[in-house]
């Protein structure tokens, strides 16, 4: 019984611990004289293999969300005479909602597991003591690009999101289903602002980004250097990341519009 | 050769990100338009506002002009004061302006319309229009109907 309680308080304490851990090792990697003689190809790198590979997959899903919200909304807005609003209703709820979030789901799913098991098997293989071994800091080298990668990427790969999916819903809406031209575009354009939408959209993206590549990059150094410790780390990256951005998406939309 | 190509593909990535930036801005928000800062400010006092409220479109002859800034309660006359800002290009409206609140189609927002007068002198910043015209509420013209048809 006793011992059953003193497990429990060894998890918590194991929680709290890794939560400092995290802290520490992202103010380890970032803080530094910038050096961008050095740091800049390493950097272009990354945005390669983190930003314009998770492309295709954030055009594609932005794209057919698109449609659907179209194909939806128009269905329910066509009962109240309403369909001229289509164009807001698909801008509104991709700028606001949609594009930061399933942006930052696909970056998690995507991008974000690939980090982790790179990372986790760098370790694995010792390449990161090998280089601390040479007197290269692996968290300069190693962690600092990836994460600044991913901060760059996300917000990027959300507001691609956003543009495709309100043109993939104008294809459906205009196009298709015969919604006039002109008030979809107007509708919209009177209901969208620039500061309240589109910018805190960005924000939301930028907030994501931070956190999902944080903890990437986090759970792929902290593994167990196993392939079971590694498999573990890529799993915990997508579920925690996922988790985090729906909880925060809930916090900083109730920061941004909760005065509506 | 390879990292010239990785270089290239990061380079299109950032600018199709920056575009679809400048996309959202313009065409999805319609930045240009409404080009905020650049006008001044007009009061008016309703006795009823409806459901005006910040952002509501301001216009004259049906076209957009202005935006509703602020609508807040005057605590001395329990009276709404609406606050709009006015595009800096229409400077030139009458003293004797009549603002009215109109609704767009039967379920539509509702918004500002100004009316111009024929007076010689010009609406300066914070002046206030004196001719108002209440929103229609459509309960108390139902409530004034069946009183009148008694």
């Amino acid at each position: 019984m006793l011992r059953q309680i003193e497990s429990i308080g060894a998890r918590g304490l194991e929680v709290v611990e890794s939560i400092g851990r995290s802290v520490v090792f992202l103010y380890q990697s970032l803080v530094r004289v910038p050096r961008p003689r050095t740091s800049l190809p390493l950097l272009i790198q990354q945005l390669y293999s983190v930003g314009v590979l998770s492309l295709v997959i954030i055009v594609v899903a932005g794209f057919f969300i698109g449609m659907v919200l179209a194909l939806q909304g128009y269905s329910i807005l066509v009962r109240f005479g309403a369909e001229q609003a289509l164009g807001q209703m698909v801008a509104l709820s991709i700028v606001m909602e949609l594009g930061p979030v399933v942006s930052g789901l696909l970056f998690a799913g995507r991008a974000g597991s690939a980090l982790a098991a790179e990372i986790g098997l760098m370790k694995a293989t010792e390449q990161l003591a090998s280089m601390e071994m040479i007197g290269v800091d692996p968290l300069h080298q190693v962690i600092a690009p990836r994460f600044w990668a991913g901060l760059i990427s996300l917000p990027l790969l959300g507001m691609i999101f956003s543009a495709v999916g309100i043109f993939g819903g104008m294809l459906v809406g205009v196009d298709w289903l015969g919604v006039d031209s002109g008030s979809f575009w107007s509708n919209m354009q009177s209901a969208v602002d620039f500061h309240r939408d589109v910018l805190n959209g960005v924000i939301k993206s930028i907030a994501f980004a931070v956190v999902v590549t944080w903890i990437a990059v986090f759970q792929g150094y902290d593994c167990v250097p196993t392939s079971e410790g590694i498999s573990r780390a890529t799993t915990n990256t997508v579920v925690y990341g996922s988790l985090a951005i729906l909880g925060l998406d809930f916090v900083l939309t109730a920061l941004m519009f909760g005065d509506l | 050769m390879r990292a010239r190509n990785i270089e290239l593909a990061v380079g299109i990535f950032m600018l199709i990100g920056v575009l679809a930036f400048v996309y959202l801005a313009m065409r999805v928000s319609g930045l240009a338009m409404d080009d905020g800062g650049s006008g001044y400010t007009l009061y008016a006092r309703f006795e009823n506002v409806g459901s005006l409220k910040s952002r509501s479109k301001v216009t004259i002859a049906g076209v957009v002009v202005g935006r509703v800034v602020n609508v807040h309660l005057d605590r001395e006359d329990f009276v709404a004061v609406v606050e709009m800002e006015i595009s800096a290009k229409v400077d030139n409206l009458t003293s004797d302006t009549s603002a009215s609140i109109m609704t767009a189609g039967v379920l539509g927002e509702q918004y500002v319309a100004l009316e111009l007068g024929a007076e010689e002198d010009f609406l300066q910043a914070g002046d206030e229009i004196e001719d108002t015209l209440s929103a229609l509420v459509l309960e108390e013209l139902i409530g004034k109907f069946l009183f009148n048809a008694k």
